[in-house]
């Protein structure tokens, strides 16, 4: 796996329709080279389609794509410099895992002894050096998925896709690959474009992430920008947990917003808010519990569970019901106790209304 | 673009190829026997396209010549998009005028009045195509495949849209000409004049659709007792070949390679041999009835001849045909289904019933339809056991062949033929549309399939072993035949049939064929194993793109496909000859004719074998392949053939096992040049000689089934390392894999 090219992917204004649906209206993505950058959403939101456009399975009613500068709308998936693992990873069931790797490599051309040589090569960097001679059938499902994997990498393409790799994995080792797959792909530095659901497994392995709904990109952005700067009540629920509560901004300082929440005043980055009626995004770990009496948004805890480092409660306020998870274990509250909330600084984001 | 400019340049030289160094014209002799190089170019018969444009006077060939060049010249064009552009319109103008002046310019000149009277009369006309004039059409059908494929068509998949265009040309010229001359002439007078009035006059005729049956005491119309034949037909077959395919992979029979021998038979069996057989045990004269006449003094009666008979003859004739549909169906069906449902508190019989059998319904309504069409187009049993009472399509013969030619009453039978024929595959289409069955996925797969309850085998061997029995002794009969004297007369043992066939003496050191059966024998066996590999080639062709291409139009497409299906050897057999005995295309008496004609009626049994098991095989293989760099023809020959190798083996058998039983079509297509075994067999019935007819039958027999066998281990299996519990003991092997799996 020597001599690789990463490229960068455009899509411009893509438009896919299925008959009488349109699936994507319009579509417009860049990607630089060697990034890893997810697809994430709901399912039906169109992030799969997107991906088999640019793995040349579906061509796009309108609109270009460009994979290292190379217009290839028109090309046909086998000429495309791009390889998938697909979700349920595909592995030809007559073929043993070294004829699996080799394939790809045979079809490019490759001698056939060039190709086996290469194709070890690639079982060895996903782990599985020795196990060519299995059939897929023989193959946990780890070793299938890392078949699938290094049967997409030993043809160094310009663009690795992989379309819900982990979905047929048990948690445990969910975790375990989805390290790997960031490791393999900063080690090699190739361009990679993930499609996912699970937005844990998108913060965990992407430097952007995409975030879509009803074929339209609802926010985009680093992980870190995407959870703590959501846009909109989607994104915020979508990424990690949100309370999501009406507010009133107050006023303004600089950067800054004063906020008003049943009472309770905040001060927080005010992003596009204007004065007036606003939505406020609140992270279940961002909520601060006093015993009442204390200054704050008075309310009444409905449940509580203790999870070992955490506890989590259902708060009742005047503004709507809060989730709220609390780290301060040795001092908990019974439901139906009457409590104080307060913000904490971070985690707290103006979305729109 | 390179890929595009590489294709053009190999069609490029074909048309230079057909334009300069084959005849344009048909050849006499016949092209392959190659004595054409000879007198070629000059012989005013043999030349090429160029030489009979400016030496012959044939000038309108000259506009293909020009349509050949304009769209060429594309090769040298760089916008993808106007190069696409021009190869679709010159390719289209092209094909329609090789059409078109094939037609209007027969033999003599003008076929047509009304060209004559814009044009004037031609002063010579033509013969009918030959090598480089099918070349030119097939290049410009290319040309618009090409065209298309530059233009984004098929996601710019040039293969996938050169085998779409290649497969319409070719139904078009094979099953819609043919046909279409052939309704064409029912409501024409012999002069060519347009004349309905025996086309309506028997589409009300009430020997066709009377209900008598019902009300009165009568005979019901023929139309009625052929649907109703057919509907009990394809039940028995199904049914039966469904408890033979359990048997043979959910029991623990012992006997389960003999099982796979034993049902193969009766299709390698012509099928007016079983009628034959039948008639040696239950005729007037025959064993069982003789038999029950002197221990009971049962009175011999004419019961066999009739739907009875025939249904009988039908169900031993096709059970081995949806035995051989339903063995891939029932191995088809995931294990892990099977388990996954024995986990759920489902014993034995629930889970054959709530997930087996209807993971096995389209493979069930496959085997019907095939059940239900096979015996509407039948027509050696209903020759040999029908009696006076015939069906549709032996009514269709003698409407032909009979002591009153009547073309138009043929036409109506045929339309009444396909309508039901039709409405069985519409209704099946009905039934199983929006039904997904993918259970070859391309996650490895593995368990065990459940074993029957125990109710469920008990039933199944009831069915299967009885039967099992009724067919050897159809088949001792068979055999037996051949070496008694005269049955029933002279009940002695013999082997003059054989010698009489089958003989073989030197003569001056060299092997001479002196048998009667030798010439039509070798016939069959050329004929049968040129058409085999092509009918298997164009089914699993048509059934990929079926089932994995989408397209406008592909319901169409498969629709015109499967009406082949629909139509039976009897009309396609007149129809061939009605079509292609005249220029444009000139085929009667040579080997070409037999050869397409099994090759376009035995596709869509390869067609419908390959959809069922495709459209068991996830569509994220090819999907997985392609993305691999492999084109579409690559996919296709590396990881769909090889998972579809059940279904290889079967169209392969099937269609070489046809060509060469087959008879409908064929007893209208032969000459004394090329005459099949079926057919010779035939002439011999008429003139009863019963023992060399089934000596004869006997020895195809026996050659069939070396031949399959042959195609069985060329073949192979599918290799998919599931375990199968109900054979035994798993490997110890494959136990190991299990637990490192779990590790």
């Amino acid at each position: 796996m020597t001599d690789l090219k990463p490229g960068s992917v455009v899509f411009e204004n893509i438009r896919k329709d299925f008959g009488t649906f349109t699936a994507i209206p319009d579509l417009s993505i860049t990607i630089e080279p060697g990034t890893l950058v997810t697809l994430l959403g709901p399912s039906g939101c169109g992030k799969t389609t997107t991906l088999r456009m640019l793995a040349g399975l579906e061509h796009p009613s309108a609109g270009r794509i460009l994979i290292g500068g190379r217009d290839v709308t028109m090309v046909p998936a086998h000429e495309r410099d791009v390889s998938m693992v697909f979700q349920s990873y595909a592995l030809f069931p007559h073929m043993n895992a070294l004829d699996n790797v080799a394939y790809g490599l045979e079809s490019s051309g490759y001698k056939k002894r060039e190709a086996r040589e290469r194709a070890e090569e690639g079982l060895a960097q996903v782990g599985l050096a020795g196990m060519g001679h299995r059939l897929p059938a023989e193959l946990s499902g780890g070793q299938q998925q890392r078949v699938a994997v290094a049967r997409a990498l030993v043809l160094n393409p310009q663009v690795l896709l992989l379309d819900e790799p982990l979905s047929n994995l048990d948690a445990r080792l969910r975790r375990r690959v989805r390290t790997e797959i960031r490791e393999l792909q900063q080690r090699l530095g190739f361009t990679a474009v993930y499609v996912t659901h699970d937005q844990d497994e998108a913060l965990a392995v992407s430097d952007r992430i995409v975030v879509m709904k009803d074929g339209k990109i609802a926010q985009e952005g680093a992980p870190r920008e995407l959870y703590e700067e959501p846009v909109s009540e989607f994104i915020a629920d979508f990424m990690g947990e949100a309370n999501v509560v009406s507010c009133e901004i107050v006023g303004r300082e600089g950067d800054d917003a004063l906020i008003d929440v049943g009472g309770l005043q905040h001060r927080l980055r005010a992003r596009q808010a204007t004065r007036g009626k606003a939505k406020l995004a609140v992270r279940p770990g961002s909520v601060v519990l006093n015993p009442e009496g204390a200054a704050g948004l008075g309310g009444e805890i409905l449940t509580a569970a203790y999870l070992g480092d955490h506890v989590e409660y259902e708060i009742e306020t005047p503004v709507g019901n809060f989730f709220v998870i609390d780290h301060s274990v040795e001092r908990s509250f019974a439901p139906r106790t009457a409590v104080s909330l307060g913000f904490r600084n971070r985690g707290l984001a103006l979305i729109e209304a | 673009m390179l890929s595009g400019n590489k294709r053009l340049n190999a069609l490029l030289g074909l048309g230079i190829g057909a334009f300069l160094i084959v005849p344009w014209y048909r050849v006499e002799g016949g092209f392959f026997s190659f004595e054409w190089p000879s007198e070629f170019p000059f012989s005013s018969d043999l030349a090429p396209g160029l030489l009979q444009i400016l030496a012959e006077g044939r000038v309108w060939l000259a506009l293909a010549l020009a349509l050949f060049l304009i769209g060429g010249s594309a090769r040298f064009m760089s916008d993808a998009n106007r190069r696409g552009r021009l190869l679709v319109v010159t390719g289209t103008i092209g094909i329609l005028f090789m059409a078109l002046q094939g037609l209007a310019i027969s033999f003599t000149g003008w076929a047509w009045t009304f060209p004559e009277t814009v044009f004037g009369a031609l002063p010579l006309g033509q013969p009918a195509m030959g090598a480089g004039a099918i070349l030119t059409s097939l290049i410009f059908v290319l040309f618009i495949a090409f065209g298309l494929a530059e233009r984004g068509f098929m996601k710019g998949d040039a293969f996938v849209v050169g085998s779409i265009s290649i497969l319409i040309f070719l139904v078009t010229v094979f099953i819609f000409y043919p046909i279409g001359s052939m309704f064409a002439g029912s409501v024409q007078d012999f002069d060519g004049s347009f004349k309905p009035d025996g086309f309506i006059r028997n589409m009300q005729d009430p020997a066709i659709w009377s209900l008598d049956c019902v009300v009165g005491g009568n005979r019901c119309g023929v139309a009625w007792r052929t649907l109703f034949l057919a509907v009990m037909t394809g039940l028995g077959s199904t049914i039966l070949g469904l408890a033979f395919a359990l048997v043979a992979t959910r029991t623990r029979f012992p006997f389960k390679r003999g099982l796979r021998l034993l049902t193969v038979l009766p299709i390698i069996t012509p099928p007016f041999v079983i009628g034959l057989a039948l008639t040696l045990l239950f005729g007037r004269s025959g064993v069982v009835t003789e038999g029950l006449d002197t221990l009971f003094g049962i009175e011999p009666s004419r019961w066999l001849y009739g739907l009875t008979g025939i249904w009988i003859a039908q169900v031993l004739s096709f059970t081995p045909i949806s035995f051989l549909v339903l063995i891939g169906v029932v191995e088809g069906v995931s294990p892990s289904m099977e388990e996954a449902s024995q986990t759920l508190r489902a014993d034995r019989w629930r889970t054959f019933w709530r997930v087996s059998l209807p993971l096995m319904k389209p493979g069930l309504a496959n085997a019907f339809l095939i059940g239900f069409i096979e015996s509407m187009a039948d027509f050696g049993n209903p020759l040999v056991l029908g009696g006076s009472h015939g069906v549709l399509s032996t009514e269709i013969f003698f409407a032909v062949v009979g002591s009153q030619v009547d073309p138009s009453r043929a036409a109506v039978l045929a339309i009444i033929l396909l309508s039901f024929t039709l409405s069985a595959f519409l209704a099946q289409r009905l039934w199983l549309s929006g039904k997904n069955f993918a259970t070859v996925t391309g996650k490895g797969d593995s368990g065990a399939h459940a074993g029957l309850p125990k109710s469920l085998s008990v039933t199944v061997y009831g069915i299967v072993l009885p039967w099992m029995g009724f067919t050897i002794v159809v088949y001792g009969m068979i055999l037996f035949g051949g070496f008694v004297k005269t049955w029933g007369l002279d009940n002695s043992l013999t082997l003059e049939h054989y010698a009489r066939a089958f003989s073989v003496t030197f003569q001056d050191g060299a092997l001479v064929w002196t048998g009667v059966a030798w010439n039509s024998f070798w016939t069959t066996m050329e004929i049968a194993l040129i058409s085999a590999p092509l009918t298997a080639a164009v089914g699993l062709l048509t059934a990929y793109i079926i089932v994995r291409q989408k397209f406008a139009g592909k319901n169409a497409f498969e629709f015109a496909l499967m009406m082949s299906f629909a139509i039976p050897g009897t009309v396609i057999g007149i129809s061939y000859i009605m079509a292609f005995n005249l220029p444009p295309i000139e085929m009667t008496g040579s080997a070409l004719i037999l050869v397409a004609c099994f090759v376009f009626r035995n596709m869509p049994v390869g067609v419908r074998g390959g959809i069922a098991a495709m459209s068991q095989l996830d569509k994220s293989l090819d999907e997985a392949s392609l993305t691999l760099r492999a084109n579409s023809a690559r996919t296709l020959r590396k990881v769909i053939l090889p998972l579809l190798r059940p279904a290889i083996t079967a169209a392969l058998v099937y269609s070489f096992v046809r060509a060469i039983t087959s008879i409908s079509a064929v007893i209208f297509l032969v000459s004394a040049e090329y005459n099949m075994a079926t057919s010779y067999i035939v002439g011999l019935v008429e003139n009863g000689e019963y023992g060399i007819a089934i000596a004869y039958s006997s020895m195809l027999i026996f050659v069939m089934i070396t031949v399959i066998a042959g195609f069985q281990l060329l073949v192979g299996e599918r290799r998919l390392r599931r375990e199968n519990r109900v054979s035994g003991m798993a490997q110890s092997s494959k136990i190991r894999i299990a637990q490192e799996k779990t590790a």
